[in-house]
């Protein structure tokens, strides 16, 4: 991985709270501290970063986080969640005009891929059965005209130009009648890449869409971009009113969280993402997708999907009322160990678990091994010792032992600390009475 | 040390203690139940106590950000896409601010206090130069103005940009093509102005009377030969090529030969752009290093990688598995016409001693420049007009 996962950096905040049943504001402060240093290291640009907090803050301090048991997953998931909204909740997909053809701008800064996007763009167009016209309007960069009549050989779809001696402006004018002559029902304009500040070359992007009036301006921008994307977008924004972007070079490793700035200064939505050089590599953009990866915490948030699956809710108020009552047993925790066990490999689970104290999981290996003992003791409990762990006394100890084939002491040692555990269940559930909703083990 | 042991994270010397007789059990129980009575009256107060603690640290943060907050809280319940207006609003403050230029942030200034080098903090990750970075900056910032005894905010962006030129100032500046005949490979990611940077460093080469000849090594790309032959007529250098999808390895060793039958002083190879991440395409790029190497031993090398100014924290990774396939000699820096201000190569610096050898500044022939660290630092903080 290029970058420390916000779940490695969370896992460090969490391992300051020793012993603790729940975060505090404060803690949940320290936490959205981590998420702002992953988001700057994305890339989102500074203010949005800023914005974004405070939301989250707003959101998170006072509600979900200190009235869970599961505190750290839930920032995660609050973050998670407003982040994906802000990505766009759904997916947007490229509109047409009722009135053909539908006209495409393709616009951006200079490398940033309009070119090969256009490309990929007319591939697909193609695929759905129109027939698209691609326009070279870039007459300024060596080749470009060249480049997309490559391009456009090798999907297969004619390409207009004028060469480069001819106005863009009158290049996009004539393509579009002869794309009405030739009865193209798209056609995509590739221009040529310029800077947001350059206003002659703005103006002309300008003029363009005065006399096309296309369907939708796509802002093509690189997915490595860094705080800048804020000053490019909005400018590109202003100028012309986009419809759309184009997030490209997204098979590099880049956190991509330039779509996030972009998003957030624009408020139009990133249709598509570009994800290789071949001419199919171009994909519909998933704002889950992209949120988590911008936050780089796949693994956490997987484990909360995972959780929420095999965590039946009734089963857990039930063991909620018997741990209020101490009548928590060796049933029910063999139970919950099942339930864990559900989830995958305990391991990789514990791992995952942000909220998990780690320090100790750190110099000791967890392994399936241990548990598995611990399962194999309670199994070799009668259940009406496992109901009433109080009368297990010390012959019933040695038969367990031999029953387990574990020794005496471990025996020992599991029941001692599950009675501890009892009590402490006991404490954090008396601690938070009437403030909280439902009870999840600390491990969960 | 069981499951519990470590789940709980409980005293380690209590329950590492050996076994333990029914008795002593007992015993014990009872004792921890009495300590955790205890504890748990404590663990109570002292989580009310935080409550009201953080209750107080919250309430003054609020009161720092309160305009913001409150502005925010009312565009959120006023419209539904208030977080955005309210985002829209605070950048275009915040171009304003990158604008006007920490010289104006310095001078509302009248003291250096905490929220001084917050601002500066600001200003610094807004460049691009990376959190990480940044901080080391700061850190390096307070010592001097701790050891100069500075009370003047003036003075601090001097001690900044002085900080900031140390970090840059790395190695040999000056392209190794002296003496004998010479190689340049230049390499980076996609679209980051390889090609346009190679015609204008044949321009600059050239015009100090040496020979230079250049190798469309890019196959891959549509047009990409063509593009390079273009330069080449700009510049009135030669190019050798090959068919499009031909072997770029093949070209280079061409390239090579004709060189030195040419008496050639400066060969420009020109490259594929290629993620760092593909590992294919990488080994393809240590290939074309190996015959370099290999095929021209007499000849002096500078491998370039040319860094877009526009990328932000990725270009750290860039710079680092490059590396791993070539001998990278110096950074070119592109694309500093617009308004990015490229500070990720000050991350670069603090990391890696790899000199930043030339800008670029515009897609023209003229547009290329030795690269000045006092001057680059002066323009991370430069009143734009
Ligand atoms: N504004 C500006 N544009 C530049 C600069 N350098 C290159 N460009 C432009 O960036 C675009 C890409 O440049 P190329 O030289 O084709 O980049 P490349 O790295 O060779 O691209 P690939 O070979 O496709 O990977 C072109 O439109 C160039 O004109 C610069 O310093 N400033
Ligand atoms: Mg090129």
């Amino acid at each position: 991985m290029a970058f420390e996962s916000l779940s490695d950096k969370l896992q460090e905040v969490f391992k300051k709270l020793k012993g603790k049943g729940r975060l505090t504001e404060k803690d949940v402060n320290e936490a959205l501290r981590e998420v702002k240093l992953a988001l700057l290291e994305a890339d989102v640009n500074f203010k949005v970063v800023k914005s974004f907090i405070n939301k989250i803050k707003e959101r998170a301090v006072g509600h979900d986080v200190l009235e869970s048991l599961t505190p750290g997953q839930q920032v995660i998931k609050i973050v998670n969640e407003e982040l994906t909204e802000l990505m766009g909740s759904t997916q947007s997909k490229l509109t047409f005009s009722t009135t053909p053809p539908t006209i495409y701008m393709m616009v951006g800064l200079q490398g940033s891929g309009k070119t090969t996007t256009s490309g990929k763009l007319a591939a697909q167009i193609k695929k759905m059965g129109k027939k698209p016209l691609l326009v070279a309007c870039d007459v300024y960069r060596p080749a470009a005209i060249k480049q997309l009549q490559v391009v456009g050989s090798r999907v297969d779809v004619p390409v207009f130009s004028m060469g480069d001696a001819n106005n863009p402006v009158d290049i996009a004018k004539a393509a579009v009648v002869h794309a009405k002559n030739n009865k193209h029902d798209v056609v995509i304009i590739d221009t040529a890449g310029r800077l947001h500040i350059d206003e002659e070359l703005m103006n002309e992007l300008y003029e363009i869409k005065e006399i096309v009036k296309p369907q939708e301006i796509l802002l093509v921008v690189d997915a490595m971009t860094g705080q800048d994307a804020v000053n490019v977008a909005a400018s590109f924004n202003e100028k012309l009113g986009i419809d759309g972007v184009v997030l490209t070079k997204l098979d590099g490793d880049t956190r991509g969280g330039a779509a996030l700035s972009v998003r957030a200064v624009t408020q139009k939505p990133i249709k598509y993402v570009g994800l290789g050089e071949k001419l199919e590599d171009l994909q519909p953009f998933y704002p889950d997708r992209m949120a988590s990866r911008i936050l780089g915490m796949g693994d956490v948030l997987s484990l909360i999907e995972k959780a929420q699956e095999s965590f039946d809710e009734k089963k857990a108020q039930e063991l909620e009322k018997k741990i209020r009552k101490m009548e928590f047993d060796f049933e029910d925790f063999l139970e919950q160990m099942q339930q864990i066990k559900k989830m995958g490999p305990i391991n990789q689970l514990l791992g995952m678990i942000p909220g998990m104290n780690m320090q100790k999981l750190g110099d000791v290996e967890v392994n399936e091994k241990e548990l598995a003992h611990v399962e194999a003791i309670i199994q070799s409990m009668t259940i009406e010792e496992r109901r009433n762990p109080d009368i297990i006394n010390a012959s019933r100890k040695r038969r367990i032992a031999a029953g387990s084939g574990r020794d005496l002491q471990e025996v020992n040692r599991l029941i001692k600390q599950f009675e501890q555990m009892k009590k402490m269940m006991k404490q954090l559930t008396g601690m938070a009475k009437g403030k909280k909703g439902k009870f999840k083990l600390p491990f969960m | 040390m069981s499951l519990f042991n470590k789940w709980f994270n409980k005293d380690k010397d209590k329950l590492n203690q050996e076994e333990l007789t029914q008795e002593e059990l007992m015993q014990e129980e009872s004792n921890v139940e009495q300590e955790e009575q205890e504890e748990s009256e404590e663990v109570k107060e002292l989580l009310e106590l935080e409550f009201e603690e953080q209750e107080q640290v919250e309430e003054q943060e609020e009161t720092e950000e309160v305009e913001e907050v409150v502005e925010e809280e009312k565009a959120l319940s006023s419209e539904k896409n208030g977080f955005f207006s309210k985002l829209v609003k605070g950048l275009t403050k915040t171009r304003n601010n990158i604008m006007d230029g920490i010289d104006n942030v310095l001078k509302s200034f009248t003291k250096i206090d905490e929220e001084l080098y917050e601002e500066l903090e600001e200003a610094l990750i807004m460049a691009d130069i990376g959190v990480d970075a940044t901080l080391k900056i700061m850190d390096g910032l307070r010592e001097k103005v701790k050891e100069k005894k500075i009370t003047d905010p003036a003075e601090l962006k001097k001690l900044l940009v002085e900080e900031i030129t140390e970090i840059l100032n790395k190695g040999n500046r000056e392209l190794n093509i002296s003496e004998g005949p010479a190689v340049i490979l230049v390499i980076g990611v996609n679209g980051v102005g390889k090609t346009t940077t190679i015609g204008k460093l044949a321009h600059v080469i050239k015009k100090d009377n040496k020979k230079v000849l250049l190798a469309a090594a890019d196959t891959f790309r549509a047009a990409a030969i063509e593009q390079l032959e273009i330069w080449g007529n700009r510049t009135g250098v030669d190019v050798i090529r090959h068919q499009e999808n031909a072997d770029p390895g093949a070209v280079i060793f061409d390239a090579i030969q004709a060189a030195k039958a040419r008496k050639t002083d400066v060969l420009i190879c020109d490259t594929a752009g290629r993620l760092h991440n593909k590992k294919n395409l990488m080994e393809e790029l240590r290939k074309i290093f190996k015959i370099i190497s290999r095929e021209y031993p007499e000849a002096r090398k500078e491998v370039l990688l040319v860094l877009d100014a526009t990328t932000g924290q990725n270009a750290l990774q860039q710079v680092k598995l490059f590396k791993e396939v070539t001998d990278i000699s110096g950074i070119i820096l592109t694309k500093l016409d617009g308004t990015a201000k490229g500070g990720i190569i000050i991350a670069i610096n603090s990391e890696m001693d790899i000199p930043i050898k030339y800008i670029g500044v515009g897609e023209g022939i003229e547009d290329l420049r030795p690269f000045n660290p006092k001057e680059f630092a002066e323009a991370l903080f430069a009143d734009e007009e």
